[in-house]
């Protein structure tokens, strides 16, 4: 098939917020009256709530017709470029992947969404059954010897880690001494934000010339202080720290753990695992590598996998199987566990899109799944690299795992463009990059990820479209600077997020703070 | 009705191009002149105010007669207010800071300056902080961070501005270069003081991270981490800079902003101090010196901060330098080494390797020094 831009073009409804469409009277609902018997045997519903905590006005939600509201969510749909209907390769770092549509019917099937947590064990087998098997399926992945499903994301999962990794050193009456955790500028930033949040110090290594954690660095900074090490690997430049296990074996001689942050696995399973890099802790995303909706698009889930001499702190609680009476339950007899980090017992609907998807490919699906993302990947990056203007952070690193961090820099001395423009450019193409790219080390980046979902016929089209913008920007710069022309939505104003002052997160703000449209009052 | 001030320094960058290293000084100028230099000023500028032709209907210049921005703004058909009392030709340093003075008192949004380090010294000695500018590259030595990247850069960031797309300020350095030292191949950098420039992140964002909070915040953090550790046997260098400073404020203590103060169990005891009052206090007590690289290339030592001589430095040893920058301040060196000038090789050698830099309460950057 020959590569074709398509004449795209946005839907745009100028929508206003829904509170802005309010028309007094109007319902979408009637609610009917009590019955007169319902009241008399359980009262009102209102008296039993202490008076002090009974509000004096009702909520001023907004007042709409149904399909008035149907029409207004339909409209805001319409105006977001989705998962499903773009070739999503240009969020590199985030492995967006074709989430199969059969399991939103498991997870939407009664079975799964009629469940209540608080059931009895009895009633629930089959979902912790799955549970279960779905921490099974991870021990083998990862050679970690147990799993907690509880954190609700990736940074979730981190926090987690962080409390056990407090709880061991407490457990060795080491807790204040060991007080610093290392980390790489090129991990995910989390994994400095979220032990800071257990109270432990941060030390941040940045990489050497090749692009890898610079070990002279790490060998300079580890200590009788040092917690643990959490790092990413592969990093976001999509470099594979092959020194991994020196990392591990210098942490480990001065009794520091090592947690390996797997939010992005996507290019390594069935290749690599933590237990052979020799790390106590991980944490995988299943919306991620493990395919599930996510970001805007449904909740995430981020597991956390231990060695055997950390299990016994993992919180409460486990799911478990009493072979002889074969039954499934909750563990909570666990008297060194960290205690909860989240209601109940995890994101059951992630959980289980995980626990299908991994089934239905089995152990050589899984490896074929890597295998195909890094060959996408060094695909792209072959094509990319072909493109004026454009070069990749430490190119003398040939070979990249599943995603690549690239630079603009040349294009944008040459041309003036820089990779913000070419982000508003690309809306007009009906696809999009964005420019996550924390810390902003790497000149004018951009990170492409194409995962193992898209054919060699939308990678080519991803490149035909960054080849004309390219081409745009030597020949019509003004264009590129003036974009996009075709988007719901054409430019943002990024200074507000910087003042709190400035931040509308309800509508009470918003109607206090500005008039209309971003006109401060 | 937007107003911008224009100050075009029509000399600036001379030098440059017949191998002068500046054109500050008559001398120097003549000079340049003679070797067939011509100015740069004008089509640069020029390129600046083109982003701003989007609003040229609703923007008012204020400007000075003829080559010092008179010149560019007619190229440009931009509607101009002329100032009075600026002559139109062979004009000085002392016309620049005159023009200042009156723009400002006219009453602009913001000023636009055309020129190098020693233009950027005038408009602070003329204005200080009490406008937010911006400066446009046109000078040989462009070492003070006011200068946007490029003169449509400086444009573009204008526009931003008065169309309140970017709301932040930031101080930032003016720094200068001795240009005489400078043609005998020394570099001598002082740190003159501060503008306010306009703060685009370009370098950081949000997005899946949410809003990162300011420098401001974080160099407050840096500071209590700073304080919290502070050992009372030691005496305290401060070295120049805003990032220095967020110490002594948080502890509400007078300092010099570019001069090199010291603390003892949390008092002042010397403010402005030189090598010797240097030499002289750390005699009597162990000391550790807090500095900051200064500018955007990243120097610890040697520039701006000449007062820490070789001497002061080995007198407090190398393990009591503590070296503090936020983290975003890090992130734009690029991967860039810290760089050290001590003015004594065999000193900037030693300081060589890793150090861990303070980037912000309870964090610590592992960063190499080169020299």
């Amino acid at each position: 098939m020959k590569t074709k831009l398509r004449n795209y073009h946005a839907v745009c409804w100028d929508e206003p917020i829904i509170y802005e469409l309010n028309r007094n009277g109007e319902r979408a609902i009637l609610v009917p009256e009590v019955d007169k018997k319902i009241t008399e045997t359980v009262g009102d519903g209102i008296s039993s709530i202490p008076k002090s905590m009974r509000r004096k006005n009702a909520p001023q939600l907004p007042a709409l017709s149904q399909p008035q509201v149907l029409r207004h969510f339909l409209h805001l749909s319409q105006e977001t470029l989705g998962i499903d209907f773009n070739i999503d390769i240009g969020q590199g770092t985030c492995t967006m992947k074709y989430n199969p549509k059969i399991n939103e019917q498991l997870v939407n099937s009664e079975e799964v969404a009629e469940m209540h947590p608080y059931q009895d064990e009895s009633t629930s087998q089959g979902l912790l059954e799955i549970m279960y098997k779905t921490e099974q399926l991870f021990k083998e992945i990862s050679g970690l010897d147990r799993f907690s499903l509880h954190p609700g994301g990736g940074a979730h999962g981190i926090y987690t880690i962080s409390s056990i990794i407090r709880a061991y050193h407490k457990s060795r009456g080491e807790e204040d001494k060991r007080n610093e955790i290392i980390t790489t500028i090129f991990s995910h930033p989390a994994d400095a934000a979220a032990p800071r949040v257990k109270g432990y110090k941060i030390i941040i290594i940045y990489p050497d010339d090749n692009g890898c954690p610079d070990i002279e660095a790490l060998k300079k900074v580890v200590s009788e202080h040092t917690a643990a090490l959490l790092i990413t690997n592969p990093e976001d430049t999509g470099i594979y720290n092959s020194k991994i296990t020196e990392f591990t074996k210098i942490v480990h001689d001065f009794g520091g753990l090592c947690g390996y942050d797997q939010a992005n696995a996507n290019g390594l399973l069935g290749i690599t695992r933590a237990k052979e890099a020799n790390f106590d802790l991980s944490f995988f995303n299943l919306h991620k590598t493990f395919s599930s909706p996510h970001g805007c698009g449904g909740p995430a889930s981020g597991i956390v996998g231990v060695t055997n001499k950390l299990a016994k702190f993992l919180p409460i609680p486990v799911v478990d199987y009493d072979k002889k009476n074969n039954k499934y339950f909750l563990d909570y007899d666990r008297p060194n566990s960290i205690g909860k980090v989240k209601d109940f017992y995890g994101v059951i609907p992630v959980i289980l899109r995980a626990y299908a998807w991994i089934m239905s490919l089995g152990a050589e699906g899984l490896k074929e799944v890597s295998n195909v993302a890094v060959l996408n990947n060094n695909y792209i990056m072959k094509k990319i690299l072909e493109l004026r203007g454009v070069n990749m952070a430490f190119p003398e690193h040939k070979n990249r795992i599943e995603q690549v961090r690239y630079s603009w820099k040349k294009l944008t001395k040459e041309t003036g463009i820089s990779t913000e423009d070419i982000q508003r450019r690309i809306f007009d193409f009906g696809t999009h990059y964005w420019t996550s790219h924390e810390p902003w080390l790497i000149p004018e980046p951009f990170t492409i990820e194409p995962s193992e979902s898209y054919s060699k016929d939308d990678i080519d089209e991803f490149i035909a479209i960054l080849g004309q913008i390219v081409k745009e920007a030597y020949e019509e710069p003004k264009k590129v600077k003036n974009a996009p022309y075709k988007s719901s939505v054409h430019r943002i104003n990024h200074d507000v997020l910087e003042d709190p002052s400035k931040w509308a997160i309800t509508w009470r703000a918003y109607k206090k703070k500005y008039n209309g449209y971003f006109q401060p009052k | 009705m937007y107003k911008i001030g224009l100050i075009v320094n029509p000399i600036a960058g001379m030098g440059g191009r017949v191998g002068l290293k500046g054109t500050d000084g008559q001398k120097i100028f003549q000079k340049a002149k003679r070797l067939g230099a011509i100015s740069l000023s004008p089509k640069r500028t020029s390129a600046a105010l083109e982003p701003l032709s989007v609003i040229q209907d609703k923007l008012k210049l204020i400007t000075c007669p003829g080559d010092m921005g008179e010149n560019e703004t007619l190229s440009r058909g931009f509607v101009s207010d002329i100032i009075n009392g600026i002559k139109s030709k062979e004009t000085t340093f002392a016309d620049t800071q005159k023009a200042a003075r009156i723009i400002r008192d006219r009453g602009v949004d913001l000023l636009l300056f055309a020129g190098g380090d020693g233009t950027a010294r005038d408009i602070y000695i003329a204005i200080g902080t009490t406008l937010p500018v911006i400066g446009i590259p046109t000078g040989v030595k462009i070492h003070s961070a006011v200068f946007a990247s490029s003169p449509s850069k400086a444009g573009e960031l204008s526009l931003l501005y008065l169309q309140k797309k970017i709301h932040q300020l930031r101080e930032v350095e003016v720094m200068d270069i001795d240009e005489q030292a400078f043609r005998n191949g020394i570099v001598k950098a002082r740190l003159f003081g501060y503008l306010k420039i306009p703060y685009e992140r370009r370098c950081i964002q949000g997005g899946k991270l949410g809003s990162s909070p300011s420098e401001e915040i974080i160099q407050k953090a840096i500071a209590e981490d700073i304080i919290e550790s502070m050992d009372n046997d030691f005496l305290y260098i401060i070295g120049p800079g805003t990032t220095t400073r967020a110490i002594m404020q948080r502890l509400g203590l007078s300092y010099t902003l570019l001069g090199v103060d010291a603390l003892y169990r949390k008092e002042v005891v010397g403010l402005d101090l030189g090598e010797s009052e240097l030499l002289k206090l750390i005699n009597k007590k162990k000391a550790k010196l807090i500095i900051t690289p200064i500018g955007g290339q990243g120097y610890i030592f040697g520039r701006g901060n000449q007062q820490l001589s070789p001497q002061v430095i080995r007198k407090v040893k190398k393990e009591n330098i503590i070296i503090i920058a936020t983290y975003n301040k890090i992130v734009s060196l690029k991967g860039a080494p810290l760089l050290v000038d001590t003015g004594d090789l065999s000193l900037d050698r030693e300081l060589n390797g890793y150090v861990q830099i303070i980037t912000n309460y309870h964090e610590r950057t592992v960063y190499k020094i080169k020299f």
